[in-house]
């Protein structure tokens, strides 16, 4: 499967700008005000394709922030709290899905 | 252990100065992302799911203590605290931060390693036997040969834009530690009737998404005549393989598509123009290498000694030497392979502590010298017996001493989507869940010999398709599955796994292993019958109809 960067956008509900940053790799979402931040919960949500290519083009004028932003799937619940939308997110989110080596 | 010169010192100093420079003029914003990235893949810096990751190359497995050391300074340094030994005997760190990488690089310069050439369309690490000069099976040492090849290859102009990746293994024993015939290019080092050294060649072996077992393309090679006729093959697959889809790309499918007796011929041809020429290897050549490869002054010893002896009389320890203790070619010295498998633990890792704790145990008692296999678990080649019982208590307090060496819970597994951007599902949790089926070591060595391989997609850095059961990770809608193959298998008998049946869920793979398990318990045709010996006589149905009905 190509990585989510290099697939055809679908978008069939909620959907965030991710990217890394620049400086660590560290999760980042594109937030409303138009930066980057490392809380999902500051992720600016959007549910049409247009405005999410909208929100990637504006993402990637620059990349001196954050590299490599693609769309990704959220979940909104009832109280408008974000989470994840699939796997792969979870984990990047949470980081691995068992205890590290220590 | 190879003996780096100025000259390796010189140019690891430059480079590292040279991606100082680079990731200062990245972070200022001098140089874009996509200008960046192919100059960090050069230095093996990828960006993975959460973060960087620097994968560091193992030349031929082979490290000293001071480098081991080194590895855990970075990984407790800058890393979290652990390091991950790959199947192709390199080390990674996952948690690296781009700012604190040249440092990091600095510091593994000092001991000379490097992620030169660990990623992008190059000759990448040249891998072998991590029992090399310690096997009585070899009829010589093969990293000689794979050092060769890592001077002629390392920036090598000609090379460095490759239509795909290119990974060369070489192997001098008969049984195939070093996975050879499931390589770009496999090297099996022998002696002709008249005791000449030589190779028998091998291309077009790989795995990923089309796998296929290498060809023999020429039964005899004399040694001396190495780097042309690697350099003949790469010419014709620069010249002929395929740059328009990277899927197409590998050196496997030229050959698969023309003919291993077509892609000989044009070597062939390439060969007779340039056999003769700068690359014809001289006995002096060769034997500056040799020479700088530095041995242990082996002492006359006797096996069997008495502190083994008496050491043998405690079962846990003697459960640990069968299994993890192997024959030296001097007498009263042994190979002993180091479990990075402790059940229920990620495949591979070490921490930083762990590889300090090895380090130590290298210097006081295997000459400073310490390998990495294939299989992601490391070995001390040189370890007098005397010295087993207070190696083995060390070890065990530092928890590595599981004697699960070849059994059902040495599992190899890619990263997988814990960490890699390509994957589509879990590896390292998979593995672990399996492991823990079998945590009762007692019940795992009644199996046997069995090799599991788990990859988290196609690409199979988990080498699944030459795994005795093999476990493909797949998604579909959303949701992990994965493919079953069973009768893979890496060795000199080398051969592709067959499939069992339907994909199936992540919660099941685990149940499903052990179905396997059980069953060959119930169809082998004795103890000494292992796993893949009672797949290659009955097929997978026999499997398939006691598997399936279950789940």
């Amino acid at each position: 499967m190509a990585a989510p960067q290099q697939q055809k956008l679908k978008v069939n509900g909620p959907v965030a700008v991710t990217a890394n940053r620049l400086t660590d790799g560290a999760v980042v979402w594109r937030t409303k005000a138009g930066g980057w931040s490392v809380e999902l919960a500051d992720a600016a949500v959007v549910t049409t394709a247009d405005d999410a290519l909208a929100l990637l083009a504006e993402a990637g004028q620059r990349d001196l922030d954050a590299v490599g932003p693609y769309v990704a799937p959220v979940i909104v619940d009832a109280d408008g709290a974000l989470a994840p939308g699939n796997l792969r997110e979870r984990i990047r989110v949470a980081g691995p899905t068992f205890e590290l080596p220590h | 252990m190879y003996a780096y010169d100025e000259f390796d010192r010189a140019f690891l100093a430059e480079r590292v100065a040279e991606f100082r420079d680079q990731v200062g003029r990245r972070l200022s914003g001098a140089l874009s992302e996509d200008e960046f990235k192919p100059l960090r893949l050069m230095n093996g810096v990828y960006l993975q799911l959460h973060a960087y990751m620097l994968r560091i190359a193992i030349p031929y497995g082979t490290l000293n203590a001071a480098q081991l050391r080194r590895m855990a300074h970075v990984a407790r340094v800058y890393d979290r605290g652990y390091g991950h030994f790959t199947t192709r005997q390199n080390i990674q760190f996952n948690w690296i931060k781009l700012e604190e990488l040249p440092e990091a690089m600095a510091a593994l310069a000092e001991v000379g390693v490097h992620g030169i050439q660990t990623s992008g369309n190059c000759i990448r690490n040249v891998t072998t036997d991590q029992w090399a000069a310690a096997t009585p099976e070899e009829c010589d040492d093969p990293r000689i040969w794979a050092e060769i090849l890592r001077q002629y290859s390392t920036l090598h102009p000609e090379f460095t834009y490759l239509p795909r990746k290119f990974k060369i293994a070489v192997t001098a024993a008969g049984h195939d530690r070093a996975a050879i015939k499931v390589h770009d290019v496999g090297l099996r080092l022998h002696r002709n009737a008249a005791g000449e050294l030589g190779f028998e060649v091998l291309v077009g072996g790989g795995l990923g998404r089309t796998p296929f077992v290498g060809k023999s393309i020429r039964d005899f090679l004399p040694a001396r005549e190495l780097l042309s006729y690697i350099e003949a093959i790469m010419r014709v697959y620069n010249q002929y393989g395929r740059r328009d889809n990277i899927y197409k790309a590998r050196i496997k499918i030229l050959v698969h598509e023309i003919g291993a007796e077509e892609f000989s011929k044009a070597v062939e041809a390439e060969w007779a123009a340039i056999r003769d020429g700068a690359l014809h290897l001289t006995d002096e050549a060769i034997a500056e290498i040799r020479d700088r490869f530095i041995y242990p002054a082996f002492e006359t010893r006797t096996d069997q000694p008495a502190e083994l002896v008496d050491a043998l009389a405690d079962p846990r320890f003697a459960t640990w030497h069968r299994n993890s203790v192997h024959t030296h070619k001097v007498p009263g010295y042994s190979i002993v392979t180091i479990s990075l498998k402790p059940v229920g633990a990620p495949p591979g890792d070490a921490t930083a502590d762990q590889m300090d704790i090895i380090a130590d145990l290298a210097e006081r008692y295997g000459s400073s010298e310490i390998r990495v296999g294939h299989e992601q678990n490391l070995c001390l080649p040189h370890v007098a017996q005397k010295d087993l019982p207070a190696l083995w208590a060390a070890l065990d307090a530092a928890g590595l001493a599981t004697p699960n060496v070849n059994l059902v819970n040495d599992i190899i597994a890619c990263p997988g989507l814990d960490y890699c951007a390509l994957a589509n599902a879990r590896a390292i949790p998979v593995a672990q869940e399996i492991a823990k089926r079998f945590a009762d070591l007692d019940r795992a060595r009644g199996v046997g010999r069995l090799h599991i391989n788990i990859s988290g997609c196609i690409n199979a850095c988990g080498h699944h398709h030459v795994g005795h059961i093999g476990i493909l990770g797949v998604e579909k809608n959303g949701q992990e599955f994965y493919q079953i193959t069973l009768g893979g298998r890496a060795d000199e008998h080398a051969q592709l796994g067959t499939l069992l049946g339907p994909a199936v869920s992540y919660e099941q793979v685990p149940g499903l292993v052990e179905d396997v398990v059980d069953t060959y318990m119930e169809l082998r045709a004795g103890p000494h019958e292992l796993f893949i010996d009672t797949v290659a006589r009955l097929g997978v149905e026999p499997f398939k109809e006691r598997v399936y009905a279950a789940h």
